[in-house]
């Protein structure tokens, strides 16, 4: 496969390993492949397969030892940490456990989606308009009556949903997701996983998913399946 | 107050929305505080206290320079002075009066069950000039034999009593088998040493210590000619005077000595400053639990933020906002307790304990200072908060 570090996300040759010594353990093997942007890939395979550790070193929270990375067209390897912090910023991540900071509301917790561009600044933009553009996105996602709610206030799926919002209030470039319908039931995680496909289709937005659920596949673009590691099969659903 | 906060800071008052996020929490968080600094406070308080009462007695005189003993490290302790150096001071042509001061403690039947230690000051009558301007009306009337003004703050007086004190209707006591006759009164205070004062003339007391001799004072006051330098003077008093059996210095240096020693050198001052050091110290340690308990609470949200892109510093701004909101509002509580706690400490004691601007302002610097160093000890556990682990 070619490597096009101008590809959202480029790997090759990448390679990674856990722990020290005798107990040193690999995790990821000579795995390659691109992904394009506005795209939706999902990421397969059994647990302790390195699909976790896989999306954790696309996103900027692991160090890349061995292999090429490259994402926004900037190669991992050599980036320094101000570099990754910049880098993370125009990303978005949805956790299974959804994350949301329990003393803030819903509002309050997308919020933080924009003000993390302030860089430790006073606001350039308006808060006001922060605020609008917050409350716009939980409308979009149905929760404009649960906007100033706590999330210990809301249900899993409206956790998920201001997780979701939360990732896209910025209009990221790449969201990195992990099993986020795991905590919803059969019909609340299809409209999740749709919602995401269809505000990314609008906005760009690439994205990469980690999931277990057989009944998100219809929705992906590509899959990719991981085993023990290897990257073993790369499918485009019919 | 999230607004407010929302506009100072620029962005979310993330710390204080997470320190109201728990009620109960946040409140024992304050008491906390509160309680530290009623604790520096109080022990301040007691600190002010010994200092106020210390200088209390060299506010009865108006002199320039206080000749003692070599080993005189206040006013009651210390050898005498020979009354010859006070001539000998007289000979220097900067020196313009001198006189002699004469100390001792009498007990005071003040109430049927009741004793009172006080502190006799003596002076001589015609010395009236070295009595402070507002005492030297009252000063005159000692000039009758064996008779006293009496410090209305003694422990254990009562104001309806010392309000019928006159020349004319004057309590008469025995002290040391002598009949005193008390005919007014004058408002010093309280000390750690003394319940009260008593002044008289010279002659009453070395009346009342008949092995006094009164060629020994206690000490010399002087006053220098008008427009002379006090330091001048000393300089020159060192000159005429034995400077390894006395000790000269100028009246505000004496004073300024034996507050450092009662401070620094006295076991009391040296009790009260130690329990300043661990008042702060309990303020800082249950700042510190507060902050790094909310740390550790918080870990996941504070990976989530990483992940996001937040730098190290949102989260210290974070850490020190919370720290910050605890010093403030943790102060007010703490020094509307140490102000009932002082008003009853000087209602009890009679010792001069009262809250001032200055102390308050440096509590509370003290207390924002204690609680930034907090944030920083607890900021080391946002080490722990990796992104990585949320996945």
């Amino acid at each position: 496969m070619t490597y096009t570090p101008h590809a959202p996300i480029s790997v090759s040759g990448l390679n990674h390993w856990f722990g020290e010594g005798e107990a040193r353990k690999q995790a990821i093997f000579d795995v390659n492949f691109e992904i394009e942007k506005g795209s939706l890939t999902v990421l397969m395979g059994p647990s302790g397969s390195g699909k976790t550790t896989l999306l954790t070193l696309m996103g900027c929270l692991r160090d890349v030892q061995k292999g090429q990375l490259a994402l926004l067209g900037h190669e991992l390897h050599s980036a320094d940490e101000t570099m990754k912090i910049m880098l993370r910023r125009r990303l978005g991540f949805i956790f299974q456990a959804h994350n949301l900071h329990e003393s803030l509301t819903a509002t309050q917790n997308v919020l933080m989606g924009l003000q993390v561009h302030q860089n430790g600044v006073k606001a350039t933009v308006d808060g006001a308009q922060q605020e609008k553009a917050a409350r716009h996105m939980l409308s979009i996602l149905g929760l404009e009556d649960r906007s100033d709610y706590l999330p210990a206030h809301l249900s899993g799926g409206q956790k998920q949903r201001v997780a979701i919002a939360r990732a896209l209030v910025s209009s990221p470039d790449i969201i990195f997701a992990d099993e986020p319908t795991a905590a919803l039931d059969k019909d609340t995680g299809l409209t999740v996983v749709k919602l995401l496909k269809e505000l990314g289709e609008k906005r760009g937005i690439t994205t990469v998913m980690v999931t277990h659920d057989n009944r998100i596949l219809q929705l992906a673009d590509r899959i990719l399946t991981m085993d023990e590691g290897h990257l073993i099969e790369e499918a485009v659903p019919a | 107050m999230t607004r407010f906060l929302t506009w100072v800071l620029g962005r979310l008052p993330i710390g204080w929305l997470q320190l109201t996020h728990n009620k109960g929490r946040f409140a024992a968080a304050l008491a906390g505080v509160a309680f530290a600094n009623v604790l520096v406070f109080v022990q301040l308080g007691m600190m002010g206290a010994l200092t106020g009462s210390t200088l209390q007695p060299y506010e009865l005189f108006d002199a320039d320079i206080l000749i003692s003993a070599s080993d005189a490290k206040s006013l009651t302790e210390g050898g005498n002075v020979a009354r010859v150096h006070m001539l000998q001071a007289l000979t220097v042509p900067e020196v313009a009066s001198a006189a002699p001061v004469y100390i001792a403690k009498v007990d005071w039947r003040v109430q049927k069950d009741q004793i009172a230690g006080l502190q006799l000051v003596g002076l001589p009558i015609e010395a009236i000039d070295f009595m402070a301007p507002v005492l030297r009306p009252q000063f005159l009337q000692l000039a009758l034999p064996d008779t006293a003004l009496v410090d209305r703050k003694t422990r254990g007086g009562t104001e309806e009593f010392f309000n019928s004190l006159s020349p004319e209707t004057p309590a008469v006591f025995e002290m040391n088998n002598r009949q005193i006759k008390l005919i007014g009164t004058l408002q010093i205070g309280a000390g750690f040493s003394a319940d009260g004062n008593l002044v008289m003339s010279d002659q009453s007391v070395l009346r009342l210590s008949p092995s006094r001799s009164s060629g020994a004072p206690d000490h010399i006051l002087l006053k220098v000619k008008e427009g002379t330098s006090i330091e001048r003077a000393v300089e020159l008093l060192k000159q005429v005077l034995p400077t390894d059996t006395l000790k000269i210095r100028s009246f505000a240096k004496a004073a300024a000595d034996e507050q450092a020693y009662q401070t620094s050198e006295k076991p009391v001052g040296i009790i009260f400053g130690f329990g300043t050091i661990i008042g702060v110290l309990v303020g800082i340690v249950i700042v510190y639990q507060v902050l790094s308990t909310d740390v550790a609470d918080h870990l996941k949200e504070y990976a989530t933020f990483k992940a996001m892109g937040f730098s190290e510093g949102f989260f210290l701004s974070i850490i020190f906002e919370e720290a910050m909101v605890l010093a403030v509002l943790g102060f007010f509580p703490g020094v509307f307790a140490a102000m009932g706690i002082y008003k009853m400490l000087a209602l009890k004691s009679g010792l001069p304990v009262g809250l001032t601007l200055a102390r308050a302002l440096i509590v509370f610097l003290g207390t924002l200072a204690a609680c930034a160093l907090s944030g920083t000890i607890a900021t080391r556990r946002l080490a722990h908060a990796d992104p990585a682990d949320l996945f």
